[in-house]
């Protein structure tokens, strides 16, 4: 069940692998082991921070960075292309394979070799070029390990997050050959070994940007295993990935970026690399790519882009701390969701990707706890953007227009009705008072059951009297005091 | 129309108007009041925390010391730059302990399984440090390739102790990056690392396995 | 883009009563507790008898039309210029921090933001523009507190109910493990996704269990019938009561359990 993947008819099953996965033990206890860990890094992270401040900076930057969007992207250009850095635009997932396609066919390039890059992701880039008889092979231990399991990432920062060292240690097992072991070292060392040969082997490499600096026409990889460095420095060529929305103005943006960044995710002060690219090898050196691409891909992105409140969506820098500090996230793990970005900042960005239609249960899969929101280091206003769509998907609003693809088609005619029924009942004073004063007296016919609710709860008692009534009454003066009339309410 | 036309008319033609965005204030990640000693120390201790090693050495003394470092870890051969005054230093050394000296004359076409296979350390200078976060700056050369420091299994480094910064913003500002970005630069902060396989830490995934940083004072 | 710093008033001398509609039906005891916390300050306590509900349940469900016209209803309530305490950080939030957005673009947008800066949580009015002086007269006793997350996200009030509880002398305060996790209410949440629903409060009842605590008390009544409700059908023991009641009790000597959920 846990291992569907991201096709648009699996996206529309989430209440099934949902349920699944809170039924497997395993599932659950890998997820909150890793959510608590996390958690607790991130915390201490920043501990001698300002964070408010820090996270306000990390918005500011962020928001700068869109509202200059075009002009930078084509500074990016400009710059990169000076370089000697080739600039491909792609308006969909599918365009962006073609481009890749395109450049690998170019080169008679056989085979791939992969940094992570959740854009590739979610253009199923591997899926792709394994059609066109290219391979394309993950080199991120973790992106390595959900790809011999045919897989899909489960947290956009910790791929494999999902598995325990005994199922990756079978897995290494079934697929390569390596001992089974329970030393991590050992089997890391194993995945070593293998990973190297395919980078001399490897015609091409394609890797994801974190930031992309118009002033310089650099490309920031984060990265703690330096797989990311081989990919961009041993192969021949480099096929850099990234939405359009990456580009920021400056290498002091890109800094502060930086500096929530890694905290963030996984409470690391900085992580072992920062991989800063901004030409192709030259003449006079002796390593690294002679030839560097950037592939910049829309896919939805620019129709964020025209909304004031949805924009807020592109200032992601795809931490992952919003899944980390999900409740329903750390209960039914990336897998249930069906979708490339899972948690919080899935359940926003992928009902533009793919429609409100396809992810219609993700908006609402959420208590609105104010988590995400609360850790976001540049701010998004999770929760909200969460209720915007949950109003987009059943136009629920004829002051505000709904603007995203599917809005509206989660609209029933019985559930629209009885919010109908429920307004007219509670834009009435009297009528509300006579119902809720009817509903208190005759309190004992309150059914036991009520629905789903009452599946895995008791159904709370109707008080004797409403508040409103034993108001009434004081005000009135026609009862005692009110302690007397304490005694006995919801019992 | 192309990708890139349709693609920007589209953010051009945005139909919320212009963006309104509150200018950054960028003092939270700058302002720092650590002297040049705590530099140091806070470095070094940022840096052991994601278990770099470091070693205070000075001009007499870095080569034994090194070679002593190198010894003890069985080390056969050291990738080392040959302009450089690290590598020129080494080379001069009558030194018995130092392994044999490698050079990274040519381009890795050429000796790509050996650099892979064959190479136990290599020894890089930097272009300074930031002691917020343990970072070596380090801007990969024609003399020091990129290789260098990251496929031998022990990435040795040295540091001059005064060109360690207090931020990544303060080196930014004051070595003018943005007048002039080389192929390639890189913080690195510890040794290639991973912890993919249930949060358990391992090291040397992909790069090296050890980072032995000789942080030369005086 | 920071949340704005809540500057409190001076105490005043009336306020409006916001009570609800889950305490009007369910939990009117929480209601006059808090009237009465109130009314001990010297307040004048104004409820005005056509309040409802605040529009939150279509809100957040999406039916921005139906919150609109139900919130609507509710802004009329409150014509003089004194402070509206709400028993709740859930409604509390919605008046304080989503009235502006709902009614923006719309004639009562202005009305919407007038009365959304009046809103206060009532714990959070009690102890920090009440100032009040909690004398405890209870038996000793030992409770778990659930704050909920509108109270602790929204509204920013985590460090009232502690405050407040620790004025009680004969009152142990235990703090669950991952006290500050969600206990998988969420209004409609519960009823869209029940099994995840289900699994949280799983977890938030353990984790109260666990610290050693019989008993719960809540800023929120969604929360106190999710954890309480689900205790009671799993036949486990622990009971909950709103923060408000229960601070009543304590002070007031009040015989019997007042607002227990149980």
């Amino acid at each position: 069940m846990t291992e569907a993947a991201t096709h648009l008819s699996d996206v529309r099953q989430f209440h099934p692998r949902a349920h699944a996965a809170l039924d497997n033990p395993q599932i659950r206890a890998n997820f909150r082991k890793a959510m608590d860990g996390l958690m607790d890094k991130r915390r201490n992270a920043f501990a001698e921070w300002d964070l408010e401040t820090l996270r306000t900076l990390g918005a500011n930057v962020r928001q700068q960075a869109l509202a200059n969007l075009p002009d930078l992207l084509e500074q990016l250009e400009k710059k990169l292309t000076t370089n000697g850095i080739q600039v491909h635009w792609a308006r969909s997932g599918d365009e962006a394979c073609e481009v890749i396609r395109d450049i690998c066919v170019a080169r008679n390039a056989k085979r791939v070799i992969k940094g992570k890059s959740m854009v590739s992701e979610e253009m199923e880039l591997n899926h792709y070029l394994e059609e066109q008889g290219i391979e394309a092979l993950e080199s991120d231990l973790g992106e390595y390990i959900v790809q011999l399991a045919e897989e899909t990432p489960s947290h956009i920062i910790m791929p494999a997050i999902h598995k325990n060292t005994g199922e990756i240690s079978d897995l290494l097992h079934e697929k390569t050959g390596t001992d089974r072991s329970h030393d991590v070292n050992y089997l890391t060392a194993s995945a070593r070994q293998q990973l190297r040969e395919k980078f001399m082997q490897a015609d091409v490499g394609i890797s994801g940007v974190n930031f992309a600096v118009a002033e310089t026409g650099t490309l920031c990889l984060v990265e703690n295993e330096g797989n990311g460095r081989m990919t961009t420095t041993v192969p021949p060529c480099h096929i850099a990935v990234t939405g359009i929305e990456k580009v920021v103005g400056t290498l002091d943006d890109a800094a502060a970026l930086l500096a929530l960044l890694t905290r963030s995710a996984t409470g690391q002060h900085i992580t072992t690399y920062f991989n800063m690219i901004s030409r192709p090898r030259q003449p006079e050196e002796f390593d690294g790519p002679e030839a560097v691409h950037l592939v910049l891909v829309d896919n939805g992105r620019s129709s964020i882009y025209q909304d004031d409140q949805l924009l807020d969506t592109l200032r992601c820098i795809r931490c992952g701390a919003c899944m980390n500090h999900c409740p329903v996230y750390t209960r039914i793990g990336g897998h249930a969701y069906g979708t490339t970005y899972p948690g919080p900042i899935g359940k926003i960005l992928m009902p533009h990707l793919l429609g409100l239609d396809a992810t219609r249960d993700l908006p609402s899969a959420s208590s609105l706890c104010g988590a995400c929101g609360e850790v976001c280091p540049v701010r998004i206003p999770i929760p909200d953007l969460l209720v915007r769509l949950r109003r987009e998907s059943v136009d629920g609003d004829r002051v505000h227009e709904s603007r995203v693809r599917g809005h509206g088609l989660k609209r029933s005619t019985w559930e629209a009705l009885a919010w109908k029924g429920w307004q007219w009942l509670h834009v009435r004073p009297t009528l509300y008072r006579l119902g809720t004063a009817m509903g208190a007296r005759l309190r004992r016919l309150q059914p036991t059951t009520a629905g789903a609710w009452t599946r895995y709860r008791t159904s709370p008692r109707l008080a004797p009297r409403t508040l409103h009534q034993q108001l009434r009454e004081r005000q009135t003066g026609s009862t005692g005091a009110i302690p007397a009339r304490q005694r006995g309410a919801s019992q | 129309m192309s990708a890139r036309d349709d693609i920007l008319n589209a953010l051009r033609a945005r139909r919320g108007g212009t963006i309104s965005a509150p200018t950054p204030d960028f003092s939270v990640v700058t302002e720092r009041p650590w002297n040049a000693a705590e530099k140091l120390d806070r470095f070094q201790r940022m840096i052991e925390s994601v278990h770099g090693e470091v070693h205070r050495v000075d001009e007499e003394t870095w080569v034994d010391i090194l070679a002593d470092l190198l010894k003890t870890r069985g080390v056969r051969n050291l990738l080392a730059p040959l302009k450089h005054t690290i590598g020129t230093a080494l080379r001069e050394s009558d030194n018995p302990d130092l392994p044999e000296l490698l050079s990274y004359d040519q381009s890795i076409e050429h000796w790509q399984p050996s650099l892979f296979n064959e190479v136990d350390a290599g020894i890089t200078s930097t272009r300074g440090a930031i002691a917020e976060t343990g970072s070596l700056i380090l801007w990969p050369s024609a003399d020091e390739p990129r290789l260098m420091s990251l496929v031998p299994p022990i990435h040795i480094a040295v540091l001059e102790a005064d060109q360690i910064f207090a931020t990544f913003q303060e080196a930014l500002g004051l070595q003018h990056w943005s007048r002039g970005m080389p192929t390639n630069a890189l913080l690195v902060s510890g040794p290639s690392k991973t912890a993919d396989i249930e949060q358990t830490l391992a090291y040397g995934v992909h790069g090296p396995k050890e980072l032995i940083v000789l942080v030369l004072e005086g | 883009m920071t949340d704005a710093i809540r500057l409190y008033p001076a105490k005043p001398p009336k306020v409006y009563f916001y009570g609800t509609c889950l305490i009007d039906l369910f939990y009117p005891d929480a209601g006059l507790a808090g009237i009465q916390l109130l009314e001990r300050e010297g307040i004048e306590v104004v409820y005005p008898q056509d309040q409802t509900c605040c529009g939150q349940p279509a809100y957040t469900s999406g039916y921005h039309d139906e919150a609109r016209a139900v919130a609507a209803a509710q802004l009329d309530l409150f014509p003089g210029d004194w402070p509206i305490v709400v028993p709740s950080g859930s409604c509390g939030g919605m008046m304080r921090k989503h009235y502006p957005d709902l009614f923006a673009d719309t004639p009562q947008a202005e009305a919407a933001t007038e009365v959304a800066g009046r809103v206060w949580e009532l714990t959070d009015f009690l102890l920090n523009v009440c100032h009040i002086k909690l004398q405890d007269l209870g038996e000793p006793t030992t409770v778990a507190l659930h704050t909920s997350c509108s109270a602790r996200r929204e509204m920013g009030i985590a460090e009232v109910g502690p405050a407040l509880l620790s004025q009680l002398q004969n009152v142990t305060l235990v703090t669950q493990q991952r006290a500050e996790e969600c206990c998988g209410f969420g209004g409609t949440f519960a009823v869209r996704h029940p099994e995840i629903s289900a699994a949280m409060v799983d977890d938030k009842v353990q984790a109260m269990e666990d610290a050693g605590a019989p008993a719960f008390v809540t800023t929120d009544c969604g929360c106190l019938m999710n954890i309480a409700g689900y205790a009671e059908k799993a036949a486990r023991p622990l009971t909950g009561e709103h923060i408000v009641s229960f601070l009543w009790k304590r002070v007031s000597l009040q015989p019997g359990n007042g607002g227990s959920a149980r």
